[in-house]
């Protein structure tokens, strides 16, 4: 037993969560959602939350559908379930390969990827692909709820727009357009750890031209960030290998990394050029 | 004082009811409580899968779940793979014919995880079966004759001569 004593509470409904939550949240109340990063924290009690809402037995939080142009995300969702069978499409593809680099199975069984957006690793992919497709959060407590977009809500190293009352009830990640390329490369130690660079590209080719690029990269600086110059370099042009090095070269000097560290800044030019071939289908 | 909550749940197919401090995880509910010592409990943080247990057919790590979570819920560890006449499961067979543990400290962790992956993957390459245990830190074997006992394992579960 590792953890610090704490009281226990396992709402059946969102209404009951928000009401624990706000009553809890100024004794330093938690949610807790898959525990896969919230229980190591407490073992190690570097978090020794006074009250966990347990999250778990709230069904309606098992929310996963595409909608309205969205992948709808509750707060229950664990990593294992999403991309297929369960989420098809190009989204689905994109998350299906994205998945397989976040820790290990069992971690994947009970991890959620709402509780990875609220913990916000700079190096969780999750949080790259929220950024790098311009999700929607939709943040609530017992005093109403607000959307806020992935670039306002990742402020920083496990820092996010969440008040401590809120809750990250929805994530909506915007479905990718048929025929939509998208190609994901990271480095990571070992299979499963957390990524020292990673970096996500998606285009649709038309006509042999890439348009509507989108590049994100991630576990560089202190949250995930898309690469708009980048991004512009791409548009309209063929993919080609001299295109992605210069891109990946121009991308370096803008970036502010978490630790001065020469050699994280090559991974993520070598992360951009081999997200991008992927997605183009050439080699790396 | 601590907390506590009542719960049952079903273990190894077995009906159980037990008194479980709310901070407890479920690996130490399992060998403290239950006596079920199979499970081991090597980091207490995730990272080397010793704890590994199937909750309703799915590998989870022990340590990160609390035991009330486990409430209503169906539990198998390692005593519950083998059939009540002590045959072991393909996979323990497996791990005795390919020397498949040492100390088997890691054991409980790697089987339970390598039953529901072998459910998912009846073919696996070996490495897709090295990616599956890659989350389970093994200090004696050096992996290959893990690997070995999984492949053998996946062939008899197929129905396949070894
Ligand atoms: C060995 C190991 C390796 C790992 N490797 C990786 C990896 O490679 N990449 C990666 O991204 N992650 C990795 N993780 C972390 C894992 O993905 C976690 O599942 C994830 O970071 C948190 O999700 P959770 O559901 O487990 O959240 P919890 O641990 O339950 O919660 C984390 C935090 O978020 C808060 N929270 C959770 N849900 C909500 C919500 N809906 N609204 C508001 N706040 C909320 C909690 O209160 C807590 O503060 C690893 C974990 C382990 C143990
Ligand atoms: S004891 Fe649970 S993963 Fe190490
Ligand atoms: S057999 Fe000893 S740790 Fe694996």
């Amino acid at each position: 037993m590792k953890p610090a004593a704490f009281r226990y509470h396992a709402p059946r409904t969102e209404e009951e969560a928000l009401a624990i939550l706000a009553a809890v949240a100024p004794e330093d109340g938690r949610i807790l959602a898959g525990g896969q990063s919230l229980m190591p924290t407490m073992a190690f009690r570097m978090a020794r939350p006074a009250h966990l809402v347990d999250i778990n037995g709230v069904a309606a939080f098992g929310l996963l559908a595409a909608e309205g142009g969205v992948l709808r995300i509750g707060p229950c969702v664990r990593h294992a379930m999403l991309g297929a069978p369960l989420v098809g499409g190009p989204l689905g593809a994109l998350l299906g390969t994205v998945r397989r680099h976040i820790a290990h199975l069992p971690i994947r069984t009970r991890g959620t990827f709402c509780g990875s957006l609220a913990h916000a690793d700079p190096a969780s992919e999750w949080c790259l692909v929220s950024a790098t497709l311009g999700a929607e959060m939709v943040l609530r407590s017992v005093g109403g709820t607000r959307r806020v977009a992935a670039a306002e809500f990742f402020q920083g190293i496990m820092t996010t727009a969440l008040a401590a009352d809120e809750m990250l009830v929805e994530a909506r990640l915007p479905l990718l357009a048929e025929g939509t390329r998208s190609g994901f490369y990271e480095f990571s130690r070992r299979p499963g750890d957390f990524a020292q660079a990673m970096a996500i590209a998606t285009f649709t080719l038309d006509g042999g031209v890439m348009s509507a690029p989108r590049l994100g990269l991630g576990g560089v600086e202190d949250r995930p960030c898309r690469l708009p110059a980048a991004e512009a370099m791409l548009d309209g042009q063929p993919p080609s290998a001299a295109l992605f090095a210069a891109v990946a070269a121009a991308a370096l000097p803008g970036l502010v990394p978490m630790t001065d560290d020469p050699h994280r800044l090559r991974l993520a030019e070598t992360a951009i050029i081999r997200a991008l071939s992927r997605a183009a289908g050439l080699p790396e | 004082m601590s907390e506590t909550r009542r719960i049952t749940l079903i273990v190894n197919g077995e009906h159980r009811e037990a008194e479980t401090p709310v901070r407890q995880h479920l690996a130490d509910f399992l060998r403290g409580t239950l006596g079920l010592t199979g499970t081991h409990v090597g980091c207490e943080h995730g990272v080397c899968g010793a704890c590994t247990v199937l909750v309703d057919g799915h590998a989870v790590r022990a340590c990160l779940m609390l035991a009330v979570q486990a409430a209503g819920h169906e539990v198998t560890t390692v005593e519950g793979l083998s059939l009540a006449d002590g045959t072991l499961h393909p996979l323990q067979q497996a791990f005795c014919d390919h020397h498949g543990l040492q100390c088997g400290f890691c054991t409980p962790g790697m089987l339970t995880t390598l039953v529901e992956f072998l459910a998912e993957h009846p073919a696996p390459s070996e490495e897709e079966v090295r990616l599956a245990i890659s989350g389970n830190i093994c200090r004696c074997t050096g992996y290959d004759s893990i690997v070995a006992a999984a492949l053998a394992a996946a062939r008899a579960l197929r129905g396949d001569a070894a």
